[in-house]
């Protein structure tokens, strides 16, 4: 019978069947960070359980650390220390790989466990994180998990998990320029509500996914869970089997031949089942920002903030509560709206593709003078790569800070945020109430519009400063 | 963790504390969530309720709150009111609750995910209609460490000595887990040995997933 790749990842790797459909699922490869990680891990460790090879799991200082250049274990989050520390001890204690303050691999987990081919394709994986689904881009199995259910993914190296339904988005055409994938799913989140892939396996597919980059893959998968979904996937492909090739903790030489002819097989066969398809065309992607605080509230940049009016009954609270928050008037157009400050980085849009992208619009220009902008990489692997590049210069010049890897001022843990009432265009993956600091108003966008606003001083097209600059 | 205590009569001290919908940050705000263990989280419990604050800075016991009234300090069930535990996924709340001693909730309806979270970590949530848990909480309030109230897992009904029998419902794996006071990591360890086969299988299937491992 045709199976989806997903169905393929649920039987390679289900243990146990239920008779409810749910299956205890062997895992391959868990990460922790010190946020939630060494609260599971020291748990574990303090009942005296076992843990599975160490060789499976790996940690990593993302959230809590600072991400100047001056970092310490200090943090300006008040307390963050400890959390640092436990993880440093508990990582120790258990014999676990942790990239630590200055380990040159240390960045955000989602993206560290590819940089260095902790997470290939068809493995099941987990961390305490939402955004773990982001791996699903290589077409591995991968889901955030809560702190208990981390807990006996360590101790047990298996979770039961309710069989989701399955959900393929098919993308036909090709996204223009100066729009990415993470445009891509602003729209699709936009179009279909913040809960339209509730609990379902995703699967990205079509003529537009198969075109994308791995990054963008990546960012796409990553804003799976914004859709409420389960997972994202995206089929391995020669794109993947060429990026995967060669990284730290890929197999060589023959061992890799024979696994990436195993990792082919996973695409999904002619003629599966999906429980439910929904179809878009790449052409009707324009570059996308939010104005509320869900990114239901989105649409495209050269558009307005919508009339209260026209959106369902339902809604319309909640988006009059956001336009207030967000200090927005119904109807009013997007474009031009002054911004404060413009961050580049996390798990969802800190890869070095984004950086480019942002860098080639940065390219000859400066910040507007009242902008306060932050350019982080996700990991140091990123950093490097960029600063090889001489990104890192383009983004200087232009006016950003170049900072540490980390999730930095994707999320506000109490310690460093901007300022209250400040708007900020941000590549990250969360416009909620409070989510980059107290009061704080955030656009969610891709880098390539984080670049064009930061340059303009207010949200701006990305795709008129192409035009400008002459690009493809 | 440890395996838990297992739970099948409980008899105990109830508060009530009937506001519909407690969401997780009430049972425990995110600045309390500092510590890196779930070890001690019971002082946070309710804390904005708890405590008075300047700031983030806790200056006082507020002695108007119910939880810091002598009569229910030794309080082991907690009455609540529809649609408790809703919100964030954070288990901390359920620690936060577990940690400060309590073993049974009863409800008119909980959130879900703050539901399983309650029996991943021994505690019993009970749901019971509103007026039912409005006249245990009136008969309870009468005479606190007198009026106590019996839960009875093994025969799923809630009894005081005021005469109240009240059945409930709880689901069948929820409820045995809970009565032998096997966690779901013990429940999971027994498929160990198919874990083993699988692994042995994998290896030959999959190989690159565990190279450079020992054995
Ligand atoms: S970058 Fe942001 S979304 Fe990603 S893991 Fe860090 S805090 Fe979470």
């Amino acid at each position: 019978m045709p199976a989806t790749l997903f169905d393929k990842l649920w039987e390679t790797h289900s243990v146990r069947s239920f008779a409810d459909g749910s299956a205890l699922l062997a895992l391959d490869r868990v990460f922790l960070h010190e946020r939630t990680g060494s609260i599971a891990l020291a748990s574990v460790l303090d009942s005296g359980r076992l843990l599975p090879a160490g060789q499976r799991v790996m940690a990593t200082m993302d959230h809590v650390v600072d991400t100047h250049r001056s970092r310490s274990d200090a943090t300006t989050m008040p307390g963050g220390a400890k959390f640092i520390q436990a993880m440093r001890t508990t990582a120790q204690r258990a014999g676990i790989r942790l990239f630590d303050l200055d380990d040159p691999q240390q960045g955000i987990s989602h993206v560290v466990a590819a940089d260095l081919g902790f997470v290939l394709p068809g493995y099941t994986y987990v961390c305490p994180d939402s955004h773990a689904c982001t791996l699903g881009a290589l077409g591995a199995l991968a889901w955030g998990i809560g702190t208990s259910d981390c807990e006996q993914a360590l101790a047990t190296e298996m979770l039961r998990i309710a069989r989701p339904k399955q959900l393929r988005v098919w993308v036909d055409g090709e996204l223009s320029p100066g729009v990415s994938a993470k445009d891509l799913a602003l729209h699709l989140i936009a179009t279909h509500g913040s809960a339209g892939g509730e609990r379902q396996a995703i699967e990205f597919a079509g003529p537009a996914i198969r075109a994308l980059p791995m990054e963008g893959r990546f960012t796409l998968c990553n804003m799976a869970v914004e859709f409420s979904a389960f997972c994202g996937l995206v089929a391995p492909d020669e794109r993947t089997i060429a990026y995967v090739r060669g990284r730290e903790r890929a197999p060589r030489g023959a061992a890799f031949e024979q696994a990436a002819a195993a990792w082919l097989q996973l695409a999904t066969d002619e003629g599966a089942a999906f429980d439910r398809e929904i179809r878009l065309h790449a052409r009707d992607v324009s570059p996308m920002v939010s104005w509320g605080t869900a990114l239901e509230h989105g649409a495209s940049v050269d558009g307005a903030v919508p009339l209260l009016e026209s959106l369902p009954e339902a809604s319309r609270n909640r988006a009059a509560k956001a336009l207030d928050y967000m200090g927005l008037a119904p109807g009013s157009a997007l474009a031009g709206q002054p911004i404060d400050a413009a961050f580049i980085g996390s798990c969802t849009n800190g890869r070095l593709e984004d950086l480019r992208a942002a860098a080639a619009l940065l390219e000859g220009h400066r910040v507007a003078k009242h902008v306060r902008a932050l350019c982080v990489p996700a990991s140091g692997a990123v950093k490097r790569a960029a600063e090889a590049e001489g990104l890192d210069q383009v983004f200087i010049q232009a006016g950003f800070e170049w900072r540490e890897p980390g999730c930095s001022l994707c999320f506000f843990a109490g310690g460093e945020s901007f300022a209250a009432g400040a708007r900020v265009v941000s590549s990250t993956n969360r416009n909620f109430e409070g989510r980059q600091g107290p009061r704080v108003r955030t656009h969610v966008a891709s880098p390539a519009t984080v670049a064009a606003s930061a340059i303009a001083g207010k949200l701006a097209d990305p795709r008129e400063l192409l035009a400008h600059q002459g690009a493809p | 963790m440890s395996a838990l205590q297992p739970l099948t009569v409980h008899v105990g001290v109830a508060v009530p504390l009937l506001l519909a919908n407690v969401d997780t940050d009430a049972i425990i705000p995110s600045r309390e969530m500092k510590t890196v263990s779930r070890q001690g989280l019971g002082q946070a419990l309710f804390a904005a309720w708890r405590y008075h604050y300047d700031g983030v800075q806790r200056l006082a016991v507020n002695d108007e709150f119910v939880l810091n009234q002598p009569a229910y300090t030794a309080a082991t069930v907690l009455l609540a009111g529809p649609n408790f535990g809703c919100g964030s996924s954070r288990e901390h709340a359920v620690w936060a609750i577990a940690d400060y001693g309590f073993r049974v909730l009863i409800a008119p309806s909980f959130g879900a995910i703050f539901q399983g979270n309650c029996i991943r970590n021994g505690l019993l949530p009970v749901e019971l209609p509103l007026e039912q848990v409005q006249a245990l909480a009136a008969w309870v309030a009468v005479a606190p460490q007198q009026h106590q109230v019996t839960v009875d897992l093994v025969a799923c009904e809630v009894r005081t000595t005021g005469g109240h029998v009240w059945p409930f419902v709880v689901p069948a794996v929820a409820r045995s887990r809970l009565l032998e006071g096997r966690d779901e990591i013990a429940e999971t360890l027994t498929y160990s040995p198919e874990l083993a086969q699988w692994r042995e299988r994998d290896r030959r299937l999959r190989p690159w997933v565990y190279a450079g491992e020992a054995g």
